[in-house]
């Protein structure tokens, strides 16, 4: 019993690993046979990944994305945290603000994002603002609906104990929001790398989004798949690297 | 340290009516008396329970204390409502206005949790999480405990060491306690006045005065 549950944890990386390297295989195979300018092979990819990763353009214009990903990330995230709380807690502030983030929630990304730059010029805080803003509806619905499912014995406990209200905060109410947290960054993340492309695309110099529209012109697909597998390899590592110890870390109470 | 007076509390039924819950009730509580509320489920044991820590604010009577201020009150709920994601350590240190460290570790060994100390309150029995939530209660000093069914649902051997374990952290540090329970044999182990409720809407039937007996050293109560 123990060594099949021995040997099925660690077939597991090899299940996955086993899928990827079929990918890539009919991807190489694919683009023999093909044998077409549009659909080069995984490793002239690679190749032009590399040389790109070299040059420095690559690493330049991904450092560039990912800072742009990363203000909008923690900034409609934490807006969207404590919007979703605040309007989950009072009544009166979710109906005022209800239809608003309804709206905002149903708006095409392209309109926000073409407005602010109208509005705002086609610079730096117009592009992050647009992708927070894209984001930051979807955080405070989540959070909200988290916030309603509080469990009402432990808010009572805080409040016959007298707990001050940050502790209450930190102790009672985040712990148990971290799994709407998490969807919430989850999502968050995916959406952001979308939109921020977009937004380079439409209103900015440089960025992966920049580049990928320069090599659209040039009907270079090799550098556009070159860029989109660095891309892929940075999300990869952000979720292994990042987003699951910090859950593990968070949910350790519950093993 | 306490008088209330209660002159009826009803809830409002989902429908739209008003169900009458306590008729009148008077309560008064002694400095370091145990005093207990037993009666059938459902007459408003809980409730009375409620209106006395301030959690239920809603009722037609008055509520007042001996110095004029509500006393830090130390609350054990019927399912122990320990925090899943903190120790029971942290449990009892967040209860806490100050930390006061020696008194913590002195509850945790009086009700025999100190190995239990750094373990979420998952992975204890219900027995555990509630002297845990005992230990809680008079980790922050309390001039009152209020207690709810603190030993209901549990195994006869596990109810009557909890009790033995409830006095002792008593012992230590008296306080007075209103105890709400279903069961007279734990009542008079452990109160030093009964009150026997029912009746629709619930009031006093019976006052029971148990005998001082050795646990209870005399004149302690005042």
């Amino acid at each position: 019993m123990s060594a099949r549950l021995a040997s099925r944890f660690d077939s597991e990386p090899l299940i996955r690993l086993a899928a990827a390297a079929a990918f890539l295989l009919v991807w190489q195979i694919g683009a023999g046979l093909a044998h077409s300018r549009l659909l080069p092979s995984f490793t002239a990819v690679l190749r032009a990944m590399v040389l790109e990763t070299l040059s420095g353009a690559l690493p330049w214009n991904l450092a560039i994305t990912l800072g742009r990903v990363a203000a909008a990330f923690t900034i409609s995230l934490l807006l969207g945290c404590a919007l979703g709380i605040a309007m989950g807690r009072w009544r009166r502030l979710d109906l005022l603000l209800d239809n608003a983030v309804t709206v905002l929630l149903n708006l095409p990304a392209l309109v926000i994002i073409v407005l602010l730059y109208v509005w705002f010029g086609l610079n730096e805080t117009a592009a992050i603002a647009a992708v927070a803003l894209n984001k930051l509806p979807s955080t405070t619905i989540v959070l909200r609906e988290g916030t309603r499912a509080l469990d009402p014995t432990l808010d009572e406990m805080a409040v016959s104990f007298r707990m001050p209200r940050w502790r209450v905060l930190r102790h009672v109410v985040l712990p148990q929001l971290v799994p709407y947290i998490f969807a919430a960054a989850r999502s968050g993340l995916a959406l952001i790398w979308k939109i921020v492309l977009v937004v380079e695309l439409l209103g900015r110099s440089n960025g992966v989004g920049f580049q990928i529209q320069i090599y659209f012109q040039l009907f270079d697909v090799t550098m556009i798949l070159a860029y989109t597998l660095a891309f892929i390899l940075v999300v990869q590592l952000i979720e292994w690297g990042a987003l699951q110890p910090l859950e593990l870390w968070t949910t350790r109470w519950r093993r | 340290m306490l008088r209330l007076h209660v002159e009826s509390k009803s809830f409002r039924t989902a429908a739209g009516g008003v169900l009458p819950v306590l008729g009148q009730i008077d309560l008064t509580l002694g400095r370091r008396e145990i005093v207990a509320l037993v009666g059938p489920s459902g007459c408003g044991k809980t409730t009375l329970l409620r209106i006395t820590g301030g959690l239920d604010p809603a009722f037609e009577g008055t509520l007042a204390w001996a110095a004029g201020v509500m006393p830090r009150i130390g609350t054990v709920f019927q399912e122990p409502r320990l925090l899943p994601w903190r120790t029971v350590w942290q449990n009892l240190l967040l209860a806490q206005r100050s930390a006061n460290l020696k008194l913590a570790s002195d509850l945790l060994r009086t009700l025999d949790l100190s190995g239990s100390r750094d373990a979420y309150p998952g992975t204890l029995s219900l027995g555990m999480a509630r002297r845990g939530a005992i230990a809680r209660a008079f980790a922050i000093e309390p001039d009152l405990v209020l207690l709810d069914e603190p030993f209901v649902s549990l195994d006869p051997e596990a109810a009557r060491r909890g009790q033995a374990l409830l006095l002792e952290a008593w012992r230590a540090r008296p306080t007075a306690a209103l105890l709400v329970t279903h069961d007279r044999a734990e009542a008079a182990a452990l109160a030093d006045r009964i009150l026997l409720l029912g009746g629709t809407p619930t009031r006093v039937l019976e006052e029971v005065i148990v005998a001082a007996r050795a646990r209870r050293p005399a004149g302690e109560i005042s």
